[in-house]
């Protein structure tokens, strides 16, 4: 059943394509529509297989003369984010709502995009995987080059170089584990027991977890995510902070530790407290963390805050997996999901909600807009928002972070101090922007009057989009036990190497 | 000498000669009073049917191909990689007339035909020569069309300029290469590739040794300017600029294949030749002990180090300068050296089981369909604009969203995006050359290749960036007669499908090798 979130996302990327490019209404109901069954199915899928462990959806032959396997199969980790994918999905649709220019072509490449996603989470054949991983980059560039706003072609070919340079580090490594192996197999499962040799592992792990962390925005490769966010339309930057950043953070628990677990022993040797790729790679999600969270507090674009503040928080998530104990990689799972929700709602607020009516995302244009009073909704939207992202308890991000801290102190406790510092800076940037975008008192509301004209009224498919994001992050946050009944067990045998 | 073995060998090749002729006297007799667009309607489709014809002959064709007469040397091979390599030739060619129509570069329609199947011809000669000799004669028959072909927009300033700047660069490498067959033919004393190879392991040839690098470094001049690698590189830009569009996308895709497939006879030649040897014979393979005399390892070693050179050389500027083209034919150009750069790698670490000729065929095949395919829209674009700078493909997908989704298609391929051809064709040629070997060398050049076609998006980018980002210039139309765009809707159809289903014409290759 799965497995059809995957096929109608393509055909409907075919359809709207196909659909004439003048009658927007028709094209929006229709990407809804494919969207939302995406995501009721994606919802079934998840209720029907969290209590089942590892479920194969589909094993063909697919190029009998190299082993490679058209293999669909999905553990407790695949269904989490088989779900964001849904929920995002139609919260994307949503907020594009306004979209006129080629409608159908952006709703062509938007479902492209959805398509190629599901298929990342599902697959569990190396091959296949990167298919489905290259399939989901391309349309980005078209998405944020076409409907893009600031920079749109700068930010658009940068997230476009960064991610091919990505997979191409990727491709070698499944190249290589392909023809060390010996095994003709590209499956997900056969390789990780093929027995690669420890010296092999040494290498191709910190190839292969760049690779992906590039896309997962890990520090200092992160650069592509702030421009490529701020350039892309709001749907666009709502799937790469809400889905495309997770499939580099998957790419890494997924194919980069789960084949090559032996690349995070110890060199044998230590320099300055660093003595493994897991150290290295610990270090640069703390230093993303913090670095993002700095940098987030003195940005002027409003956008650009939100951007470098997914920098930070997709940090948990690789700090989460370079624990390598049940409670951190628990939680960065976990932060995948969670993030995923309240960035894409943050993207949302800032780029449709309150760009589109201001077209300004400058901080010191919109201080004396007045928008507290003026758009009401944006403004408490954005509270809420705002403090599921600081990790206020009740909310997903609360749940996420604590168990990635938790596992961390475990692991290393300075990894805990310095990412503890992230978290404090990550009240103040939110604060900072929300003063200034929504509750600055400077000016009184009669010169408003005088001085702004009207603005547009809020529609009811923010309103839906907004209530959803807000419901599903309350919920995981109140009752998070949905999702990690699902995650727990699918981590657990990860942990004990028989996962895969 | 039996003629009729000689026949059943060459089948296609006669077929085509005949077709060129029958093209010839249909166009200069019947169809002389005629209006341009029927007498390329009628040539392209004499032609069409010619090569249907031969593709018909193939498996009539005698298994095991032709010896010399008298001997058990093998003149012509047939079945195998020289099967598939002239089903493609033949097969492209079919494409390439069919990008023919609406044209006006010329009026002497029939010539061109004749002449872009005489071309084939020779590489059909190419693909199943195991002689130097008869590889030397099919190489001259497939350039001299080249030739001719590129200069045939004869109003064209450019045209000229690029075919005599492409015979002046083949005539000067032809020479190259009958210099090292003369080598090669003094080192070991036969023109039968199976004979030099056998004849290079003995103790005479390990004391020419540095003889045979002379001779193999010409050849590889020879054979480089065929396939446009770094440093014979310099015709291709300035050819595909000045050549019409069918005879371009003809140069780019069937000349290649045609030149890959010698490289594949030579690889093989090379790596089987003990092959069929039942009695014990006396050959010295590396027998210079004492130091500092270098080991000697016959054919393969050194031929390896000079493909390698080449293939890193055309990979790494081909990419590079593919990057600063403001011209698309320019930039296909470019893109077809760092393409060549590829293959050149999979050549350098060739395997003796048939993965790699496979691989090989398989890549260069498909990148001869999608380059036809790039050509046809490059050519539709350049009628309606008059010009083929990046600029003139400024909202194509207004012009012509048809045009811009092929478009898309076959540049997303050549870049190796999956799930098109491209990226399976690059995945198999990779995993074939470390198949071959598993050490760091090999490693290192194929991260430097996929480093390299990492680099190429960009520049594929550029151009699909002008078709769907960029506002059109002017909004009219662009038409394009129905039989090229059914060939071109054909073309981006089967990159999708072969992408999608890799396996269809790696099954379809394989069942050549299973019949020999």
């Amino acid at each position: 059943m799965l497995a059809w979130t995957i096929y109608l996302s393509f055909a409907g990327a075919l359809l709207e394509a196909l659909l004439p490019k003048d009658k927007p209404v028709l094209v929006r109901w229709c990407a809804l529509t494919i969207s939302a069954a995406g995501c009721v199915l994606a919802v079934l899928g998840f209720v029907a297989g969290m209590a089942h462990g590892r479920t194969v959806i589909a094993d063909l032959p697919w190029v009998p003369a190299m082993g490679i396997r058209y293999t669909l199969a999905a553990d407790g980790i695949s269904l989490v984010l088989v779900l964001l994918t849904g929920l995002a999905a139609v919260a994307g649709v949503l907020f594009s709502w306004n979209i006129e220019l080629r409608t159908n072509e952006f709703f062509a490449f938007y479902l492209a995009l959805i398509g190629g996603v599901y298929g990342v989470f599902l697959s569990y054949d190396l091959f296949l995987l990167f298919v489905f991983y290259e399939i989901a980059i391309v349309p980005k560039y078209f998405l944020i080059s076409i409907w893009g706003s600031t920079r749109r072609e700068y930010g658009a070919m940068k997230l476009a170089l960064y991610s091919f340079v990505g997979s191409a580090m990727v491709l070698i490594g499944l190249l290589a584990a392909y023809t060390t192996s010996g095994s003709r197999s590209t499956g997900l499962v056969q390789l990780a027991h093929a027995g690669l040799p420890v010296s092999f592992q040494m290498w191709a792990f910190p190839l292969v977890f760049i690779g992906f962390g590039i896309l997962a925005g890990m520090w200092p490769f992160h650069t592509w995510a702030p421009t490529g966010h701020v350039a892309a339309p709001t749907a666009a930057s709502m799937l790469l902070a809400g889905v495309v950043m997770k499939l580099g953070a998957y790419g890494c628990l997924r194919v980069a530790m789960g084949l090559f677990p032996r690349g995070m022993d110890p060199w044998g040797f230590s320099y300055l407290g660093i003595g493994s790729w897991r150290d290295v790679f610990a270090l640069l999600a703390v230093i993303g963390i913090v670095y993002g969270a700095l940098v987030a507090l003195v940005q002027s674009d409003f956008k650009f805050v939100i951007g470098y503040s997914s920098v930070s928080h997709m940090g948990f998530v690789l700090l989460g997996l370079m624990t390598l104990n049940q409670i951190g990689m628990t939680g960065a799972v976990l932060q995948m999901f969670s993030h995923g929700i309240i960035a894409g709602l943050l993207f949302a607020i800032v780029g449709r909600i309150v760009y589109e009516r201001t077209h300004t995302r400058q901080l010191a244009e919109l201080e004396p807009m007045y928008l507290s009073k003026r758009l009401p909704f944006a403004a408490w939207a954005f509270v809420i928002a705002g403090v599921a992202s600081m990790g206020l308890p009740g909310f997903s991000g609360f749940i996420a972070e604590l168990q990635v801290l938790v596992g961390s102190w475990t692991a290393k406790p300075w990894w805990t101090a310095a990412a503890g510092v992230g978290i404090v800076v990550g009240v103040a940037y939110t604060w900072r922007a929300m003063q200034l975008a929504f509750f600055s008192d400077t000016h009184s509301a009669a010169h408003i009057h005088e001085h702004g004209h009207e603005l547009a009224p809020i529609t009811w498919p923010e309103v839906a989009g907004v209530s959803m994001l807000v419901a599903v992050s309350l919920a995981v946050g109140l009752y998070p036990k949905i999702l990690l009944d699902a995650i727990e067990p699918a981590v657990k045998a990860i942990l004990a190497g028989g996962g895969q | 000498m039996n003629y009729a073995d000689l026949l059943r060998v060459t089948l296609p090749e006669t077929a085509l000669e005949i077709t060129a002729l029958i093209v010839l006297v249909v166009d200069l007799s019947i169809l002389r009073k005629s209006t341009l667009r029927l007498r390329v309607a009628g040539a392209a489709v004499l032609g069409v049917i010619g090569c249907g014809l031969a593709l018909m002959t193939i498996p009539l064709q005698a298994q095991g191909g032709l010896n010399f007469p008298g001997s058990d040397q093998l003149l012509l091979a047939a079945g195998g990689s020289t099967a598939v390599a002239q089903v493609g030739i033949l097969a492209l060619t079919v494409l390439t007339l069919l990008l023919l129509f609406n044209s006006k570069f010329t009026r002497n329609v029939g010539e061109f035909v004749a002449v872009t199947l005489m071309s084939a011809t020779g590489g059909l000669v190419i693909a199943a020569a195991q002689d130097l000799l008869v590889i030397f004669i099919g190489l001259e028959l497939l350039s001299l069309g080249l030739y001719i072909l590129t200069a045939f927009a004869k109003k064209s300033g450019k045209s000229a300029e690029a075919a005599m700047k492409y015979y002046l660069f083949g005539g000067m490498s032809a020479a190259f290469l009958l210099f090292g067959f003369s080598y090669l033919y003094g080192v070991t004393g036969s023109t039968n590739l199976h004979r030099i190879m056998l004849g290079l392991y003995t103790s005479n040839a390990a004391q020419a040794a540095p003889l045979l690098y002379v001779a193999l470094v010409m050849i590889a001049a020879g054979l480089g300017f065929k396939v446009a690698a770094v440093p014979f590189h310099f015709w291709a830009p300035d050819t595909y600029e000045g050549a019409p569009a069918p005879a371009a996308a003809f140069i780019a895709s069937v000349s290649k294949v045609a030149s890959f497939a010698l490289l594949i006879s030579i690889g093989t030649a090379a790596l089987h030749v003990f092959d069929g040897m039942t009695s014990r014979i006396s050959v010295s393979v590396g027998f210079h002990l004492q130091e500092p005399q270098p080991i000697y390892l016959g054919f393969q070693s050194a031929w390896m180090e000079i493909l390698t050179v080449l293939a890193v050389a055309s990979m790494v500027l081909g990419n590079l300068a593919a990057l600063a083209q403001r011209n698309v034919r320019r930039l296909l150009a470019y893109s077809a050296i760092a393409h060549a750069g590829y293959i050149l790698l999979a050549l350098a670490y060739f395997s003796r089981t048939p993965a790699s000729a496979q691989a090989v065929l398989y890549y260069i095949l498909t990148y001869g369909l999608t380059t036809i395919g790039a050509f046809g829209v490059v050519g539709a674009v350049e009628r309606a604009s008059g010009s083929d700078q990046m600029e003139a493909f400024a909202g194509l997908h207004r012009r012509n969203p048809v045009l811009a989704a092929i478009l898309l298609v076959l540049f997303l391929s050549l870049a190796g995006i999956p799930p098109l051809v491209g990226f399976w064709a690059k995945f198999n040629l990779f995993a074939a050359v470390l198949g071959v070997s598993k050490g760091a060398v090999p490693f290192a050049l194929v991260a430097l290749a996929i480093a390299m076609s990492a680099v190429s998006l960009y520049y594929y980018l550029q151009v699909l960036k002008r078709a769907y980002v960029t506002p059109a210039l002017d909004d009219s139309k662009i038409t394009v007669h129905p039989v090229t765009l059914t060939a071109l809707v054909f073309i981006a159809l089967w990159v999708v499908m072969m992408g999608v289903f890799p396996s269809i014409l790696q099954v379809w290759m394989q069942s050549f090798y299973a019949a020999m």
